[in-house]
């Protein structure tokens, strides 16, 4: 497995289990929008910041916050794989 | 619901009678219908009684068959009637229907181990006439009070409140310094510590052994937490069934009583839950009572009124004012025994006395599911604030704290204040009071407002803080923040003020019970092991709860943010409401007590009449204006007096028991 694959592994387990709560009926594909999905409300970044920070040791900086690196399981494996290379 | 009191004495020497008949009876408001006596070498137990559970036999004290064994009690035992059943089986025969013999019977089997088997609220006195043994035990997490003291004869008087210690005539009533010092820090005197010196109370989930020759305490229960990473990995289906499942079941045990059982409607989530429960399983024509405030901003009617027309129940409010509490807050005191922050009770006691106007004496309310489910900001604030301490410098973190504060969001200019309010010791995320120690540092604050003199017999703060670590569990620090955080809020504030403060003490001063089903043990217990992230989801509160029981309630009650319960406090006590407090906040009266500060409480009231006061300024006065009466009230009172006065037989009926 690569490691996008494995990332998006572990991201998809995060989104089923702790967003979704196991509800895989619910379950989103990986360019669906969390917001517009209603998955996390606005304070849910804090659930979605503090899992990528605890799972992959990065660190999320404010002026990364933003819905093109947070906002869908594409841009979560994205952005960890950046940050991952530039770590 | 009753009162107990009584008096052990090792050397075996008899017990006054005339000062235990005295004591008992200034508990007359907890049990209002009857009264029973225990004489024998050594010991006596009075008890006054508030007839709820087998009208007809329920007198107590209470024996087992041999009449080796007696109690006096106060409180419930919810599974008596599961407990009976077994011990019947065991071959005990029970002369009453009542539980209270359920715990001679239960002793004789199980020995100390009894109150293991016990699930209630309770504060009970057995006498093992045998072994010349008392056995003092309190609930779990201290739902009923008792207090007890150490004479100078070597004898040990207890009862369930602290007046009638003060009753029996042999121990001088002194405020502890110390005591109040924690009560500005903390909001609460840390366990055994009572406001007065030498007066303990049995800390919640202990038993007190008192045998001749050797006195011995011991916590027989504690709340447990999973370590942080050692939560059951089970589907959120298991704990909603199992959270459903306990909370019915421990309402269906709560409603056994032999009188009608009403419950309080705050309007807020977990008592509408509570009536929903209560209406739809167990009663039709359900009376249902609230609190109602003049006042706007601390007004929830609308919120009541929802509710009370979605389940169709009988409702009855009480609205009070500024001056209303003005008036009450003395009496609450009376009961309440200590200082308070707030004047929060104060309306508790408004709302009681109408229950018993309404001829009802039982009522229960959603006490405790803020504190087991996670329902406050400070569960919020501390997730928040951890968050933001991983990102220092970040400024979108620390906004997430604005959600809590609404003053935070009115008041843009006041922005770097708070910022640097919340981030004080952002990064000392080990610290085991991380939760609190924000709060705890600002109430300080109120120890400005006494004598130089009283502050310093108050000792500091980092005193109080070492007594307290002595106090809790030191397991507490492999636990889960949130759960650090309600463990604090349930040892402290809930079991040391909420529960009796505002609960036990506001009903039973109008001889009305209270029940709390939120805190059925086996709840507390299962509630401990759900994981944090199903509790505080994001920063949504009691998330599991509100899940669970939503299509018991309109979704105007479910998802409507929590609301804090306040009452309003300097307006109460400003010179235009003439009472007692306000005539205790003079100057004149202030320099007689010599506790409190006057020129700083001056400044106060100068500064609420102008342009309103901060919470902490509001919450000086409480404490001050609290203090100011219990002096009155403890200190200066005349014991002989009222001793006197407890000696008139409240009612007809009491009975010797054989010495």
């Amino acid at each position: 497995m690569d490691q996008d694959a494995s990332i998006r592994t572990i991201l998809r387990k995060f989104v089923l289990e702790e967003l979704l709560l196991g509800d895989s009926s619910s379950m989103v594909a990986d360019d669906a929008s969390f917001i517009e999905s209603s998955i996390i409300d606005s304070t849910g970044v804090l659930e979605v910041v503090s899992f990528l920070e605890e799972t992959f040791g990065i660190r999320v900086e404010d002026r990364e916050m933003l819905p093109e690196n947070l906002d869908s399981i594409d841009n979560l494996a994205g952005f960890v794989t950046r940050k991952q290379h530039v770590s | 619901m009753c009162g107990i009191a009584g008096q052990w004495n090792p050397s075996g020497v008899q017990v006054d009678v005339d000062r235990l008949e005295i004591m008992t009876r200034a508990l007359v408001h907890r049990g209002p219908d009857d009264e029973g006596y225990l004489l024998q070498p050594g010991v006596g137990l009075g008890h006054r009684r508030l007839s709820i559970i087998d009208l007809a036999t329920g007198h107590q004290p209470l024996c087992n068959e041999d009449e080796k064994v007696w109690v006096v009690f106060n409180g419930e035992i919810f599974n008596y009637v599961e407990l009976r059943k077994d011990l019947e089986k065991r071959s005990h025969r029970f002369r009453t229907h009542s539980d209270t013999e359920t715990l001679v019977h239960l002793y004789e089997e199980y020995g100390l181990d009894f109150v293991q088997h016990l699930n209630g609220q309770f504060a009970i006195a057995l006498w093992d006439a045998t072994l010349r043994r008392l056995v003092l035990v309190r609930d779990r997490v201290g739902i009923r009070p008792l207090f007890y003291a150490r004479l100078r004869d070597g004898s040990v008087i207890f009862a369930s409140e602290i007046k009638a210690l003060f009753a029996h005539g042999h121990l001088d009533p002194e405020l502890d310094a110390q005591a109040i010092g924690q009560i500005a820090d903390l909001w609460v005197p840390i366990p055994p510590r009572t406001p007065f010196v030498g007066v303990e109370e049995l800390e919640p989930g202990h038993i007190l052994v008192l045998e001749p020759g050797r006195v011995t305490k011991r916590q027989y229960w504690r709340h447990q937490f999973p370590r942080v990473n050692e939560y059951e990995d089970r589907p959120l289906s298991y704990w909603q069934d199992g959270l459903r499942g306990l909370l019915e079941d421990s309402v269906r045990l709560q409603l056994r009583s032999d009188v009608p059982v009403a419950t309080y409607l705050s309007g807020g989530l977990d008592s509408s839950i509570l009536t929903a429960l209560v209406k739809r399983h167990h009663i039709n024509d359900l009376t249902t009572f609230s609190v109602a405030f003049a006042d706007g901003r601390f007004d929830e009617r609308a919120f009541q009124q929802t509710m009370v027309e979605h389940l169709g129940t009988d409702h009855r409010q009480v609205e009070v004012n500024d001056a209303s509490i003005g008036h009450d807050f003395s009496d609450v005191i009376w009961f309440a025994e200590r200082p308070i922050m707030r004047t929060a009770p104060a309306p508790l006691l408004a709302l009681s006395g109408l229950v018993r106007d309404s001829g009802i004496k039982v009522v229960l309310t959603g006490e405790g599911a803020d504190e087991v489910f996670g329902g406050y900001n400070i569960f919020k604030e501390d997730k928040a604030r951890r968050f933001w301490a991983r990102q220092p410098n970040s400024t979108w973190r620390p906004a997430l704290l604005s959600r809590l504060y609404g003053y935070i969001q009115r008041d843009s200019r006041g922005q770097a204040f708070w910022q640097q309010f919340f981030g004080k010791d952002l990064t000392a995320t080990s610290d085991p009071y991380y939760s609190h120690r924000r709060r705890w540092e600002n109430a300080s604050y109120v120890r400005r407002h006494f004598n130089s003199d009283f502050q310093a017999a108050m000792r500091d703060s980092q005193t109080a803080i070492s007594e307290l670590d002595r106090y809790l569990d030191p397991d507490r620090a492999k636990w889960h923040p949130l759960a650090q955080a309600q463990y604090l809020e349930m040892a402290l504030f809930m079991s040391c003020y909420l529960l009796n403060s505002q609960g036990d003490r506001m009903m039973m001063g109008n001889s009305i019970e209270g029940r709390v089903p939120f805190l059925d043990h086996r709840l507390i217990e299962f509630a401990a092991r759900i994981p944090p992230k199903f509790k505080l989801r994001g920063l949504d509160e009691k998330w599991i709860l509100k899940r669970t029981f939503a299509d018991l309630l309109p979704g105007s009650i479910s998802r409507r943010p929590k609301h804090p319960y306040r009452a309003p406090i300097a307006a109460c006590f400003s010179g235009s409401n003439s009472t007692l407090t306000s005539e205790l906040l003079q100057p004149d009266s202030l320099r007689r007590t010599g506790i409190v500060n006057h020129s700083a409480l001056a400044k106060l009231f100068v500064k609420a009449g102008r342009v309103g006061l901060s919470e902490r300024e509001e919450m000086a006065i409480a404490t001050t204006a609290s203090l100011q009466l219990l002096h009155h009230h403890f200190i200066d009172r005349d014991w002989k007096a009222f001793a006197d006065s407890c000696r008139r037989p409240a009612v007809e009926s009491r009975s010797f028991l054989p010495t």
